[in-house]
């Protein structure tokens, strides 16, 4: 038996506070990657979704779920990964955007279910906001994201791929 | 055959191709000829290992006999494989690596496109999520093999040389057998036939931008509908489960 003494809203406030664990400057709320939160009389059910079908980072989060959760009192909890929608970068809120770009990674232009995914995309500088870069290699240290150089500022940045 | 036997089999067989292809690349890591390779063959290898934790653990849930995804992967032996062979062979030259993943990677997103539609919802939503991943795997491979066939003498004859050797591998991707068939009319599998025009007409399209010439359908292998296999799967899975296997149950 549970007694609900943590509401919905209560909960997604406490998981909104967990960074994503690649991107620390981004939580897991503005990312897209917490869905629901489910209280039942069998506890508190965590709906994710899963940004990349390989990404290591997901059996960080579901850890950093269940620690932030015990440490606010609330149990028993049960991480759900769901699959369907599909992540994409659509997902992600546009307070993440902003924030990924102050961090120095460009947000992505939109989502690849659009057919423009590889068409002469001006991805800006996050630096210096020049759209003069060049695309240095579509994968890089981590499956989400490309390299880019700028040819205004000379300096190398990342790049979150549509997805 | 039962639905239900037809389809664990089903996804056993996709789960596989992804987790062996993708051991294949990761055996590119630290060797790729430069950096930027070396990271996009092995992000396409994690891709792909994500994309077989799904579908080997929704096989053991449908087999019903509480295999997890690391049981099948680790403790199966070779004749329960049943991956295509194109994606067990070592991976060659670059050009050898290019052109086992151009043929794959066409395939997959031609398949995984009709798969979404799958009345199979697991299925369905696994196939949404590896279509988008897919699409960075062509683009990668289609772009390559312009460039080494449209480039210089030696990486034309390469590139040709590549994609003439594994020809004979890529007849059994379109093959359909009872279970398929089983599938196919509950509208839960693909049809071959549909992908099999598409794929075509797609590779034909990057043969001729590359320059390079059609190889002639002759004598196309087959066998790993019924695990059987090339000399090649063996070693690999003799590397890959020898931790399992001798240290059963071992964690860290």
């Amino acid at each position: 038996m549970v007694i609900s003494a943590h509401s919905k809203e209560d909960t997604f406030r406490m998981l909104s506070v967990i960074p994503d664990p690649e991107i620390p400057v981004v939580n897991i709320y503005e990312m897209g990657m917490l869905r629901d939160v489910l209280i039942t009389d069998k506890g508190y059910e965590i709906i994710l979704t899963p940004t990349y079908t390989g990404c290591p980072a997901m059996g960080i989060i579901e850890q950093d779920i269940k620690m932030t959760l015990k440490k606010n009192g609330v149990f028993p909890v049960t991480v759900k990964m769901v699959y369907d929608p599909p992540w994409t970068t659509d997902r992600m809120s546009d307070v993440a955007k902003k924030k990924l770009k102050a961090y120095g990674i460009a947000p992505p232009l939109h989502s690849s279910c659009t057919q423009d995914v590889f068409n002469n995309n001006i991805i800006e500088c996050p630096r210096c906001h020049s759209g003069d870069t060049v695309l240095i290699s579509r994968f890089g240290a981590t499956a989400c994201k490309s390299l880019y150089k700028c040819n205004n500022c000379k300096e190398p940045f990342e790049y979150f791929k549509c997805h | 055959m039962t639905e239900q036997d037809a389809l664990y089999k089903y996804c056993l067989r996709l789960g596989d191709d992804a987790l062996i292809h993708s051991y294949r690349l990761s055996e590119w890591c630290s060797n790729a000829p430069i950096l930027e390779e070396d990271l996009a063959l092995t992000n396409f290898a994690l891709d792909m290992i994500g994309r077989a934790q799904l579908l080997l653990t929704y096989a053991g849930q449908l087999e019903g006999k509480g295999r997890t995804d690391d049981d099948l992967a680790y403790r199966r032996s070779e004749r329960e494989y049943f991956n295509h062979l194109l994606l067990e062979l070592p991976n060659g030259d670059f050009a050898h690596t290019i052109a086992r993943l151009l043929f794959s990677s066409v395939w997959e997103y031609y398949f995984f496109n009709e798969l979404q539609h799958s009345r199979d919802t697991t299925l369905a939503a696994i196939a949404a999520k590896t279509v988008k991943e897919v699409k960075y795997h062509m683009a990668h491979a289609t772009d390559w093999a312009i460039r080494l066939g449209d480039g210089t003498e030696e990486s034309n004859h390469r590139m040709q040389k590549a994609i003439d050797d594994l020809w004979m591998y890529t007849g059994e991707l379109f093959e359909t057998d009872e279970q398929t068939a089983i599938l196919r009319d509950k509208n839960i599998a693909a049809d071959m036939a549909m992908i099999k025009a598409k794929w075509r007409q797609e590779i034909e399209r990057i043969i001729g931008e590359a320059t390079l010439t059609m190889p002639k359908d002759e004598y196309m292998q087959t066998g790993s509908s019924t695990g059987i296999h090339t000399e090649y799967l063996g070693h690999i899975l003799s590397e890959m489960q020898y931790l399992q296997r001798a240290y059963p149950e071992a964690t860290w």
